[in-house]
């Protein structure tokens, strides 16, 4: 796939490297670049072998020092481990991004409409066009939240989407994240390292700048106060330096420069929420909350939890406090409910999607049950309430004694999984070793959503690293890279 | 400031000084040790373990090299050196936001440092290891408490991280002066001997004092003025004047800024503690009961971290919204 006269670099870099059907971010062709990779290309070739080795040690070992970890559940406590990373950028043209960037600001419209309306008058529940018992049968779906008024009825103030690019190219959504979404921070620090390990680089595209993400989020969240509550003390509720986004939150709260509160931080009296401070109790107005909705209230929602504040929801339902994230917002992002966002965006805006949807099987439907089931083989198969790539099959890389006991699962509980066919994720280049070579990625730009919406030119892209692999979950063995925007 | 953030920062604090106060002091006396016989090493380790409190499940076996292992790496051992920075820095971790990179790099690396496997695999009784291993230690908390200062604002945090150095430095130095009262000052009219010489140098470098004491009396140890230079001294950070002094300093600090009206039991119990340092002389001190004085001086330490306690950090709702 070399180009006629490639350079030493490139022939030594990109000897292994390997196209096939799935797009690859880097080459349109076998040795025909898409031009915004040429001056990277370029740059490369200009620098002294070891180089590019040597300046992803010096990134690696940064993170390192700098702590920006994140934990590992379910191995020994307190593993903790840098996200790998890894050096070469993913370059999104303009062009791209403006139809990313227009497609998500319509779908998080439509999903809020749509979570102001089930837990209000339900109009589409009644004209029939997501069925009820797709929405009620949820285990997100908060009772508690029906006929609750939030602040400029936004529900989901954050959000991060995933996207993955089909073999021709066509951004898609794979994944909506309503609740808690992570990750910003990585998105956040992997630019910083960027630009020191690789300035020249950087500055000779025009890259969009992220930087005002922390400041757009703080504006965000401050438009969400509750009425009159002009200088709003807003706080970001962590559940502790245990969970394994302790970094992050840390890292925005400090960005924004407000208050990281645990659970044990916050007291409710008169339906009113307090800090404990060194001069006493301070009234709290926005809580950025990073705690699941289980987990939140004891009172109201799970009673062994630790991690929340006992009388929270009824202070949020005084008014007196506002949540961002709303309660409930994971009902919409159900991975049965994500069948119907088309639908749904049909509905209330009447408009077509502008990103569209992976094709989805329903396993309540018999007609596609019988179907899923008889290509287990070929198909990805996601228990539906579960994030973080865990709870998946996928079909072409499983064993006939996984696919055995997909099926039973989802012969039990039908509505707890859907079906997607394997698709391959595009491929960007990575550096393996001294080498250059394509792995699959994805993308989750962040999107703001408060007194208008903010769509950050960028976000994290996210790298299964280990060759052939489709799961990007840092969990899982992924790694991350900074995702450059261009301005033209 | 948040509760939890202040009570963070103090034991991050308190965890570091413990740290560098438990490594200078092997540091001391595994160097000192080598001048000894091997009859008065009982007496040198029991004294030292005195000093560090008698922490549980530590004992004297007979073999420095093994107490050494003992007291870095055992993290069974909450007094050991490594336990002290793990917790340290663990509580340094809850508090990421609000320490300053810098702070939280220096912590975090001397941590990365002292936690290599291989480095508990490779610490066999070996005399020159520890050493150097125990210089690296304490160079670190040296850059940590630099940064600290340069870094970091001087407001309500810091100040919390002064209140924690200075009450555990004080506590500790109260502790490592009366075990070395048997030695030093149980007989008045004692006639020194040769060994003598050996404890008030230990004594005097366990406080890095050494150089600072012969500037004030030149190199002529005796034990009364060791007495007064490491507890009354005004300008010398570790002495025990300027450890209160300076935990004083900072409750007034923290006291103006919180704005609090109930201050008042902790503004008494250190300001007491502060006139009785500043006014006491040597003489009466070692014509009384010199342990108890010691042991009064730890247990007004004690009275001012519940006060601490019971004014910021662990309050009652009740009275915090009454008042």
């Amino acid at each position: 796939m070399l180009p006629a006269q490639a350079t030493q670099f490139e022939r030594e870099a990109l000897k292994n490297y390997l196209l096939d059907h799935a797009y690859d971010e880097m080459f349109s062709g076998t040795g025909v670049l898409h031009p915004h990779y040429e001056p990277l290309l370029e740059h490369f070739s200009s620098l002294p072998t070891d180089e590019l080795r040597r300046r992803k040690q010096a990134a690696d070992l940064s993170f390192l020092n700098q702590g920006i970890t994140f934990t590992v559940y379910g191995r020994d406590e307190g593993t903790e481990r840098i996200f790998p990373y890894d050096p070469v950028p993913r370059i999104v043209t303009a062009n791209e991004w403006a139809t990313v960037e227009r497609g998500l600001a319509q779908r998080i419209t439509a999903l809020n409409l749509f979570l102001k309306d089930i837990y209000n008058e339900g109009r589409i529940l009644k004209d029939g066009v997501v069925p009820r018992e797709i929405v009620y049968s949820c285990k997100h779906f908060r009772r508690q939240m029906v006929g609750l008024q939030v602040p400029r009825n936004v529900y989901v103030a954050v959000c991060g989407t995933d996207l993955i690019r089909m073999a021709d190219g066509e951004f898609v959504v794979l994944e909506d994240n309503l609740r808690v979404p992570s990750g910003v921070s990585y998105m956040l620090t992997n630019r910083r390292v960027m630009k020191r390990i690789f300035p020249q680089l950087f500055r000779s595209y025009n890259v969009r700048p992220i930087e005002q993400y922390t400041q757009l989020l703080l504006g965000t969240l401050r438009s969400l106060a509750p009425e009159g509550r002009p200088e709003p003390n807003i706080v970001l509720l962590s559940p502790g330096v245990f969970n394994s986004a302790y970094f992050e939150h840390a890292y925005l709260a400090r960005q924004m420069g407000i208050e990281l509160v645990e659970g044990r931080d916050l007291v409710t009296h008169n339906n009113v929420i307090y800090m404990r401070t060194t001069s006493g109790l301070r009234r709290v107005d926005v809580i950025y909350r990073r705690v699941d909705d289980d987990f939140i209230d004891p009172m109201s929602f799970r009673p062994d939890s630790i991690l929340g504040v006992a009388g929270l929801f009824n202070a949020y339902r005084a008014g007196n406090v506002t949540l961002a994230n709303a309660f409930g917002t994971g009902v919409a992002d159900d991975k049965a409910l994500y069948a119907y966002v088309p639908d749904i965006i049909h509905y209330y805006l009447s408009e077509d999607p502008i990103l569209p949807n992976v094709k989805t099987y329903l396993l309540t439907d018999p007609k596609s049950r019988q179907y899923v089931l008889a290509n287990l083989d070929k198909l990805v198969v996601k228990a539906v309430g579960e994030s973080g790539g865990y709870g998946m099959l996928i079909g072409p890389q499983s064993t006939a004694a996984e696919r055995e006991e997909f099926a039973r699962r989802i012969q039990a509980d039908p509505r707890n999984y859907i079906a997607q066919p394997t698709i391959s994720f595009s491929r960007a280049p990575c550096l393996i070793g001294d080498q250059l070579e394509p792995r699959h990625v994805d993308l989750r730009p962040y999107i703001l959503y408060g007194e208008k919406i903010n769509v950050v030119p960028g976000g994290l892209t996210r790298v299964a690293l280990k060759q052939g692999s489709l799961v990007v979950n840092s969990s899982q063995g992924g790694g991350s890279k900074d995702t450059w925007v261009l301005s033209q | 400031m948040l509760s939890r953030v202040a009570d963070s920062l103090y034991w991050m604090s308190r965890y570091i000084e413990r740290a560098e106060h438990t490594t200078r002091l092997l540091d001391v006396n595994l160097n000192l040790m080598l001048d000894e016989s091997a009859a008065s090493a009982d007496r040198r380790w029991q004294r030292m373990l005195h000093a560090l409190g008698n922490p549980k499940s530590v004992v004297w076996a007979g073999d420095p090299y093994d107490l050494t292992r003992s007291l870095i790496f055992d993290t069974g051992n909450k007094a050991s050196i490594l336990s002290c920075i793990i917790s340290a820095r663990e509580n340094s971790r809850q508090v990421r936001e609000q320490i300053s990179t810098e702070q939280w790099q220096r912590l975090n690396s001397l941590f990365l440092q002292v936690t290599r496997p291989e480095l508990q695999l490779a610490a066999p009784a070996n005399s020159e290891q520890p050493t150097e291993f125990l210089q690296q230690v304490i160079e670190a908390i040296h850059q940590f408490q630099g940064v600290t200062d340069s870094t970091m604002s001087h407001g309500e945090g810091w100040h919390f991280i002064q209140v924690g150095r200075y009450i555990e430095r004080a506590t500790a130095t109260a502790l490592l002066l009366e075990a070395y009262h048997a030695d030093l000052w149980s007989q008045p009219e004692h006639v020194p001997e040769g060994n003598e010489y050996l404890f008030m140098m230990g004594l005097l470098r366990s406080a890095t004092a050494f150089e600072a004491y012969c500037k004030v009396y030149t190199a002529d140890l005796t034990p009364d003025r060791i007495l007064e230079f490491l507890l009354l001294d005004a300008e010398f950070p570790h002495s025990l004047r300027f450890a209160i002094d300076n935990l004083q300093h900072a409750l007034e600090s923290i006291d103006n800024e919180s704005g609090k009206s109930r201050a008042e039991p902790l503004r008494r119990l250190s300001g007491r503690l502060q006139a009785m340092l500043s006014y006491s002389s040597v003489d009466e001190i070692l014509t009384g009961d010199v342990v108890a004085y010691l042991r009064g001086i730890q247990i007004e330490c004690r009275a001012i971290h519940e006060a601490i306690y019971n004014l910021y950090i662990d309050y009652s709702v009740q009275a915090a919204l009454a008042g």
